[in-house]
């Protein structure tokens, strides 16, 4: 880390530091939180695109599966839901996957001709009406076991921070399948394809109630540090609280924010240290080298295809991850609240700010534009407040302005990436 | 068996709409196309370039509904949608000019340019959602059927209605128009020539004396007049809202991807090959079967391949498959 790199560090650090002494320490503290998981989340997408020059704009499913991840671990089992067609559906989807695999190893098997597309289609045909006929019911069954507390199979009521790695692994299974299809394909190929598989991720967890109730929503996910209300029930924290002269209720916020910020920072920082340790190994350079010329590290017997998708299921666990932790810290699943600007495109704002092919230029970019994601609408509705003071009270514009503001932060963004791409192109910290 | 009101079901529930749908699909695709033959990227920022038209277009239609102006049986937005066509190539010539021009001039690698895109995309989509808000906006007036069921019923004393809503009937016609226009404007005249010199081989074409900030401009002026036509079409014929929009840009790629990026006639063909599947396998078709089945085999579910939620599965599958069977997609487009 040069000086320079140190002082963004830090004039970031004060930036977040100034919200705490002009707002809250409560909201600075959400900030860094976030901020935490932005990172690794601009750390994931560094890996694909900054090692490895791949275009994955599907962020917000790896992002959205993470969360999933979190809870089928975390969430208590739902044992009548289980009774009922817990066993059918896993069947149900274990048919589908062999359908999709014997069609696979027919296409493989079957000579060229006429016949295989006709075997093919009949098989595939065949397997899918044979997995709606499993499936539906089982659903059916499962979705009406009391539709309005649960109506879904529930979790394993595991731990949730096993949840992490699971939400890690689920995406990293998902970013396998993608990449076996549609790594290989031209950079916009799967810039479009990564698109649209997010798209659909998101559309199954909308949908499918039985696995993630859908927009029903799941609440009330168990956490890895403690309760608001038991800490102020606790003598010992009050006692705490008094003496460093704190309020008990903001005390014990701040000290579950604190907790998880602890969390989050050692996970952050044992991820920058392997992706630091990895991009500096032979593997690293051999990763930036197929970057820079793909014919030339294939001429030189690198196997780029499996290099391509081994750092694309990593990228796309480190999301997943990412996602984990933030569904655990929202203590909520929100399936509708996937949105691809803010789960997607912010995340590629952050990379490319910070400096796309350097970890902590990610990470900066990270704290860096998620501070501004938050601070702009307050930043924006003071400087329409200005703007609009000449205007009457009460005219159309005058309201029509302020009530805007909240759209501010998408111009921002665009504003800033434009900025940054056009006189900073390597971003605030370069790559070296 | 009745096989007259099985087919009148389908026509009124798939045929008509997937056709409508289609001609929108491809209009938009069009443009995605002709961007990236000229341009040379694939430009992220279509579906809120459509957005944008729209929403020019649906200002000023409130403006004419305002003075009473009204183009009866025709929905006013026709009116309004020159003026809607105007200002978006303003919008698009003025984002050339501050944002794309830097990086042609530079020779930037295609996917720098489609990253800048993705500002130009942020920026218009906070533009549309500052200006006209987030919400939906339904805009058609004027006559809302060409045949409404009912009458269709009383015509042919068929048990099943089929009814053609004006904008469907409107979406078909201008995009026929709208394509017949640009295949002779590309195929007949020196600009249009010049273009497709421009996009086969451009350093051929520079040394033959064509003017590439010419041929970019012009590009960009059709690109604003499709967008927006497919903007509003899509939007008189469903609603605008802006999400909508962005999502739009799914099936949009994948039409001009399937068709072949850079060929006008497969982004076409792509428009509609997509837009056929997703109506088609996201339809009920109990009513359909029920006509004709015999009376005691009448299916009991809704016999629905995916639900209406699954749609963007279906172009991506399409895509997928396109892509790894025909990689350069079904009418031969770029390769490189």
């Amino acid at each position: 880390m040069t000086r320079r790199d140190a002082s963004l560090f830090v004039i970031v650090a004060a930036l977040i530091a100034g919200t705490g002494v002009l707002q809250s320490w409560n909201s600075a503290l959400a900030i860094v939180n976030m901020g935490l998981i932005s990172a690794i989340m601009a750390l994931g997408v560094n890996m694909q695109w900054g090692y490895a020059g791949l275009f994955n704009i599907g962020v917000m499913g790896f992002v959205a599966l993470g969360g999933l991840g979190a809870v089928i671990t975390a969430m208590p089992p739902v044992e009548p839901a289980w009774a009922a067609g817990g066993p059918r559906v896993l069947s149900a989807l274990a048919l589908g996957v062999g359908t999709i695999a014997g069609a696979v190893m027919l296409w493989r098997r079957m000579r060229k001709g006429p016949l295989r597309p006709a075997v093919l289609t009949v098989w595939l045909v065949a397997g899918f009406f044979l997995y709606r006929a499993v499936f539906d019911p089982a659903v059916q069954a499962i979705e009406a076991i009391d539709p309005a507390a649960t109506g879904y199979l529930g979790g394993l009521g595991l731990p949730v921070m096993l949840g992490w790695a699971v939400g890690g692994l689920l995406a990293a299974g998902a970013a396998w399948l993608i990449g076996k299809t549609a790594l290989g394909l031209r950079a916009d190929y799967l810039a479009i394809a990564t698109l649209g598989i997010a798209e659909i991720i998101i559309a199954i967890l909308k949908n499918e109630d039985w696995l993630s109730r859908g927009v029903k929503n799941v609440i009330g996910l168990p956490r890895p540090v403690p309760y608001e209300v038991d800490l102020q029930e606790s003598a010992e924290f009050l006692a705490q609280a008094e003496q460093l002269g704190l309020d008990p209720v903001i005390a014990s916020t701040l000290f579950v924010k604190l907790c998880y910020a602890g969390i989050f920072a050692v996970i952050l920082l044992a991820l920058i240290w392997l992706s630091e340790t990895a991009l500096k190994s032979p593997w690293g350079r051999m990763m930036r080298a197929i970057r820079d010329n793909e014919t030339a590290a294939e001429a030189m017997g690198k196997n780029v295809k499996a290099r391509h998708l081994q750092i694309f299921i990593l990228g796309s666990a480190v999301c997943g991850l990412a996602g984990a932790m933030m569904t655990t810290l929202d203590g909520q699943f929100i399936p509708s609240a996937y949105q691809p600007l803010r789960f997607t495109f912010l995340v590629w704002v952050m990379v490319i700010v910070g400096g796309s092919g350097n970890n902590l230029g990610a990470v900066l970019g990270g704290f860096l534009i998620w501070f501004f994601w938050v601070q702009v609408e307050p930043l924006g509705a003071f400087l329409m407040e200005v703007v609009t003071s000449g205007m009457t009270d009460g005219s159309p514009l005058k309201t029509h302005l302020l009530d805007s503001v909240a759209h501010m932060r998408l111009l921002t963004m665009g504003v800033i990436l434009l900025l940054v791409l056009r006189f900073s192109p390597r971003g605030l910290i370069p790559e070296r | 068996m009745d096989f007259l009101n099985a087919f009148v079901a389908l026509a009124n529930f798939v045929l008509i709409p997937a056709t409508a749908y289609g001609a929108q699909l491809a209009l938009g695709a069009l443009g995605v196309t002709l961007i990236y033959g000229i341009l040379r990227f694939s430009n992220f920022a279509h579906g809120d370039t459509m957005a944008f038209g729209t929403m020019v277009t649906i200002l000023f239609t409130w403006w004419f509904q305002s003075m009473g102006l009204s183009l009866d049986p025709l929905p006013t937005a026709l009116a309004a949608l020159p003026f809607g066509i105007v200002v978006t190539a303003l919008l698009l010539l003025g984002t050339d000019r501050i944002v794309y021009r830097f990086y042609r001039e530079q020779k930037a690698k295609p996917v720098i340019l489609v990253i800048v895109s993705m500002g130009v995309m942020f920026i218009l989509n906070g533009l549309v959602r500052f200006i006209i808000g987030p919400d939906e906006q339904r805009f058609a007036d004027g006559e809302r059927f060409l045949i409404s069921a009912r009458d269709f019923k009383e015509i042919t004393g068929l048990e099943e209605g089929l009814a053609i809503r004006t904008t469907q009937g409107i979406t078909i016609i201008t995009a026929v128009i709208v394509v017949a226009l640009l295949f002779w404007f590309l195929k007949s005249t020196r600009t249009g020539k010049s273009m497709r010199a421009f996009s086969d081989n451009e350093d051929l074409a520079l040394l033959s004396g064509i003017n590439p900030e010419r041929v970019v401009a012009i590009t960009w002026v059709i690109v604003a007049a499709l967008a927006t036509i497919a903007g509003v079409l899509y939007g008189l014929d469903k609603s605008f809202k802006p999400f909508t929009y962005f999502q739009l840009l799914l099936p949009i790629f994948a039409a001009a991807i399937v068709g072949g990026l850079g060929s006008p006639l497969g982004a076409i063909a792509g428009g509609f090959l997509i837009a056929f599947s997703e109506v088609s396998v996201t339809y009920a078709y109990k009513k359909v079967l029920g006509y004709l089945l015999p009376e005691n085999m009448e299916p009991e579910g809704l016999v629905q391949l995916l639900s209406t939620d699954y749609k963007f599965a279906v172009s991506f599958v399409i895509l997928i498959i396109v892509l790894l069977f025909r990689p350069t997609g079904l009418f031969r487009g770029k390769t490189a």
